[in-house]
């Protein structure tokens, strides 16, 4: 049943009945995730190609240069691209079989409806989105603007990002928007903004190599960002000593000059008592802490009590491990220190981001060549997809949504009253926990599969099955989209044009390379003929992402990530311009505070003091194991790309379990058996992989796949009070050696949740 | 002395498989990667290790063939056996100290890495050599691999009593005149030292 106007308005699900509207079996076996594991040719020789494309890869915040093959109208293959200045050609198994989205079969090439009993059905465009509209005016109408909310991705253009933060203030008027860069760059952010005032990669990658010393701070380089690892082993070959911290011996920790097995959430030991140690040892810089910082002292104070051995204990190794780190990061003349998701996915995410930046601070090696700091983004538009204005918290160029400065500026540029434009909204997380507690009603979900991604799967899908109306933007249909009304076909990286922010901050150019399929569209269009039928017409009246690109130059004007500098052309010719780019004839700015100029309006850096605490469920009798979740190298994120890829899916079929042999062999666990991994909140059941290069009171799971497979069933629901970001590296569970699982969704290919 | 050679650094990499999947999307063999990457031990090392062929000097591969099916071309690049030729008799793949050719029952065939001499040959770099992230496999010049690299690049394999001169360069420890394998018995341990992080805490 169709609704045009509010009358004809069909609200289904009663709670118990609110499922899926077909079996997964079925939903799988017409949408996939199913491989493509040919070209759309087939594997004959492509010859000479129509063109070849420059544009970028759309997986992983690297997001390296690549050249797209294009034959008649479709993409046939790839040629690296070697002139590009970052990558220089080089590319993951990501990177190379990204091409083999286009032509799949799981393509979703009409809008769809949910049909009870029978999955889903074909409509027009028309109704499609007049019911969406309807919805959403329904749903407000009722319930008030902020009972429908939209969540978004890190892998979204600048130009997506920054018009669905428009649409959310100005069409929709919810507060309610999030992204899933919640799950991912948001404790870094908010770190680097509270010690530096500038949220952002200190430094370009090209400064990697110059350092003497590198830090790795929960970052498995090698699969997570596998081009960073050429820096990497060029700073070695000219001579740096590399420390690396981990739970587990990643392959870039293979040859380190020291490797530090932390405990999942230890960091702060070893930081702080790295500190100490500097201090002790007289390896702080006082002259730049007296001319470029404020707040010092309390520093120094707190980490008094931070011997090594105090910060061992909290750390979980031995104590000569840190002060072997602090002398090889002390003394030396130029470092790097690069951090992760390791120490990022926290409870206390931030603070452990503030620990490691004190040890940058302490030794003021920072604004020089050879002397940085990064986080490593993760997503696709991981830098970019945070300053644009869909954070709950914030308005375009990193403005602070409740500042009424940052309000009235992007309101003149909008042409909206100030007051029109909402406050701060909620969080992914505790998004999901509004519509859980019947507080939110309505869901517009774009580039986010929440139902892998999120932490506490069972309460996300008990979330989704309690929205009244839920409607989905995707070019595949995710776990999550199985539980939608309406599912809206929307367009490949390479099938639209736009820009991203790479790892490094360097601003860079997606090419439209070919045309959606069929009747999918581009995701901005769907969203301006939403705009459209809510009122807002005449405020996204864009004929091209380049128009959307020029009103962002202009909100983002005098924003700390300021893009007004930057156009398109730009662009092609410079190969990248790195904000702060703030007038026409600025070339960008490659490194950030040079001369020992910082963010904040007094110019200095606010290093903050940083005390040890417990994650929000450790270990006890009942659940004894730390589990720890994680990314491998052929997959994306949730996989709703990576999962459809043949090449990626043979690689790495399905998901483990590394366990270290001494608490297998105590277990009875022998290499290759299926393990339940059980904590409060739910199980999975992955085969073991015994390997000794994971700590033994810890074991790995990787996170992309869905179902019985998800690590994300046993992760807990924490997040970090300030940032956000859930909790994915700790939680309690117990293991224990199960028969291979035979029901429906072990029978289903292992890229859909199934076993190999 | 700006020739560009092939030049594998083992220490570099990190298992990614990128040049696994990079190798089928040449024209020349589309859809049948030649490249080998090894597992050294999974269970106690991240340790990986790709294989290209390393186009010997003198091709053992060839000298064993029956048919004469294994050519090289003038500038020392070994070739999978000839379709008309190749008998299947396997011969190769037993003769090859690196493991390198690749018995294809479907086709039966040899086939294995030829250098991308489709690339090399028009001026290009090997497809697996441009995209390695680790730079464990780099087509450039010895000269720069000298400048930019810690160890040294050679190409003398000792195993036992032969000798073989490749084409491809490995990247080992300064000092280092040539490789001399350690062979290991079938079915006996691997002399390596594990990496055991359960060891490492007890500050074994």
């Amino acid at each position: 049943m169709l609704s045009g106007g509010g009358a004809a308005v069909r609200v289904r699900k009663e709670p118990d009945l609110a499922k899926l509207p077909d079996t997964i079996t079925n939903l799988v076996a017409r949408y996939g995730p199913s491989l493509h594991s040919e070209p759309e040719r087939g594997w004959q020789p492509i010859g000479e190609a129509d063109r070849l494309v420059k544009t970028h890869c759309c997986f992983c915040g690297q997001q390296c240069g690549i050249q797209l093959k294009v034959k008649d109208e479709k993409v046939v293959g790839f040629e690296p691209w070697e002139d590009f200045p970052f990558n220089k050609g080089k590319l993951c198994p990501k990177g190379i079989k990204r091409y083999m989205q286009s032509g799949h079969r799981d393509r979703l090439l009409s809008p769809l409806e949910r049909t009870e009993g029978q999955g889903f059905r074909k409509i027009g465009w028309e109704p499609a989105l007049d019911r969406v509209a309807a919805e959403m005016k329904r749903i407000q109408g009722a319930h008030g603007d902020d009972a429908f909310a939209v969540l978004t991705g890190a892998s979204l253009t600048n130009e997506k990002a920054y018009l669905m933060g428009k649409f959310a203030r100005v069409a929709l008027r919810t507060a309610n928007i999030d992204y899933n860069g919640r799950l991912c760059m948001v404790s870094a952010a908010a770190a680097s903004k509270k010690v530096f005032g500038v949220d952002r990669a200190a430094n370009p990658w090209s400064d990697i190599p110059k350092a003497q010393v590198l830090l790795i701070a929960g970052a498995n380089v090698a699969e997570c960002a596998p081009i960073t690892t050429d820096y990497v082993w060029q700073a070695r070959e000219n001579g740096a000593k590399l420390i690396v911290l981990d739970p587990r011996l990643t392959p870039i920790a293979r040859t380190v000059d020291l490797f530090i097995p932390v405990k999942p959430g230890g960091d702060i030991g070893v930081f702080n008592a790295m500190l100490h140690v500097m201090i002790r040892r007289g390896w702080i810089d006082r002259r730049f802490i007296a001319a470029h910082t404020v707040g010092w002292e309390a520093v120094e104070k707190m980490v008094e009590k931070y011997t090594p051995e105090y910060g061992a204990k909290i750390a979980g190794v031995p104590a000569s491990l840190i002060v072997k780190a602090a002398e090889l990061w002390g003394p030396a003349k130029t470092s790097f220190l690069l951090h992760a998701r390791g120490i990022e996915h926290h409870s206390k995410g931030v603070e452990n981001c503030l620990a490691a930046i004190n040890l940058v601070v302490g030794s003021g090696r920072i604004g020089r060549e050879g002397c940085g700091y990064a986080m490593i983004t993760g997503q696709g538009n991981g830098q970019g997809a945070r300053e644009q204005g869909q954070k709950c918290d914030q308005l375009p160029g990193a403005r602070d949504i409740d500042n009424p400065e940052h309000r009235k500026y992007i309101a003149s540029v909008w042409g909206v009253p100030e007051g029109s434009i909402p406050h701060k909204g909620l969080s992914a997380v505790p998004l999901v926990e509004a519509i859980h507690a019947g507080k939110i009603k309505g869901l517009l979900l774009l580039c986010f599969n929440p139902l892998v991604s999120l932490p506490d799967q069972g309460f996300v899908r008990e979330a989704l099955e309690k929205l009244e109306f839920f409607a989905v933007i995707d070019f595949f249909l995710s776990e999550t989209a199985h539980h939608a009304d309406v599912v809206l076909p929307g367009s490949l990286m390479e099938e639209d044009e736009g820009t991203t922010t790479n790892v490094e901050g360097r601003v860079i150019h997606h090419k439209k390379v070919v045309s959606p399929p069929a009747e999918a569209r581009e995701d901005w269009r769907i969203i301006c003929d939403l705009a459209k039928r809510l009122g807002a017409g005449d405020k996204f009246n864009y004929r091209s992402t380049g128009e959307i690109f020029e009103e962002l130059r202009v909100a983002s004007k005098g924003g700390v990530s300021d893009y007004y500098g930057i156009t398109w052309e730009k662009i092609d010719q410079q190969m990248g311009v790195f904000w702060p780019c703030p007038s026409l004839d600025h070339p960008g700015t490659p490194r950030l505070y040079e001369g020992g100029r910082f963010g904040h309006p007094d110019g200095k850096a606010h290093p903050q003091p940083v005390d040890w605490r417990p994650a929000a469920e450790e270990p006890d009798e009942a659940y004894p194991i730390i589990l720890t979740t994680g990314r491998t190298v052929a997959h994306y994120l949730s996989g709703t790309q990576t999962r459809r890829i043949g090449g990626l899916v043979k690689q790495t079929p399905q998901a483990w379990c590394e366990i270290h042999p001494r608490l297998a062999g105590g277990l009875g666990i022998a290499d290759g058996d299926f393990v339940k991994v059980e904590s409060r909140r739910g199980a999975l059941t992955v085969p073991a992989r015994l390997v000794t290069t994971i700590r033994p009171d810890t074991i790995f799971v990787p996170y992309h796949w869905p179902f019985d497979r998800a690590a994300n069933r046993a992760t807990i629901r924490a997040i970090d009070p300030v940032s956000k970001i859930p909790e994915f590296k700790i939680c309690a569970v117990r293991l224990s050696r199960v028969a291979r699982p035979d029901d429906a969704i072990a029978r289903l290919p292992p890229q859909a949740g199934g076993l190999s | 002395m700006s020739e560009l050679a092939f030049f594998i650094d083992y220490s570099r990499c990190i298992g990614c498989q990128a040049c696994v999947l990079a190798c089928e999307e040449c024209d020349t063999h589309r859809g049948q990667s030649m490249i080998h990457l090894e597992r050294i031990d999974m269970r106690d090392s991240v340790q990986t290790a790709p294989q290209v062929c390393m186009h010997c000097k003198d091709p053992i591969c060839a000298r064993v063939c029956p048919a004469d099916a294994i050519k090289q071309t003038p500038d020392g690049v070994t070739q999978s056996a000839l379709k008309p030729r190749c008998i299947g008799c396997s011969n190769c793949v037993l003769a090859c100290p690196f493991g390198v050719p690749n018995y294809q029952s479907a086709i039966d065939q040899m086939m294995k890495c030829d250098y991308c001499y489709d690339r090399t040959s028009a001026g290009k770099k090997p497809m697996c050599a441009t995209v390695c992230p680790s730079q464990a496999l780099s087509f450039t010049t010895l000269e720069h691999i000298e400048r930019t690299r810690q160890g040294t690049a050679i190409n003398r394999w000792v195993f036992g009593d032969e000798v073989v001169e490749t084409k491809v360069y490995v990247v080992v420890p300064k000092e280092t005149q040539e490789v001399r394998p350690d062979l290991v018995q079938l079915g006996g341990k691997a002399r390596h030292e594990p990496f055991d992080v359960a060891a490492m805490l007890e500050g074994a």
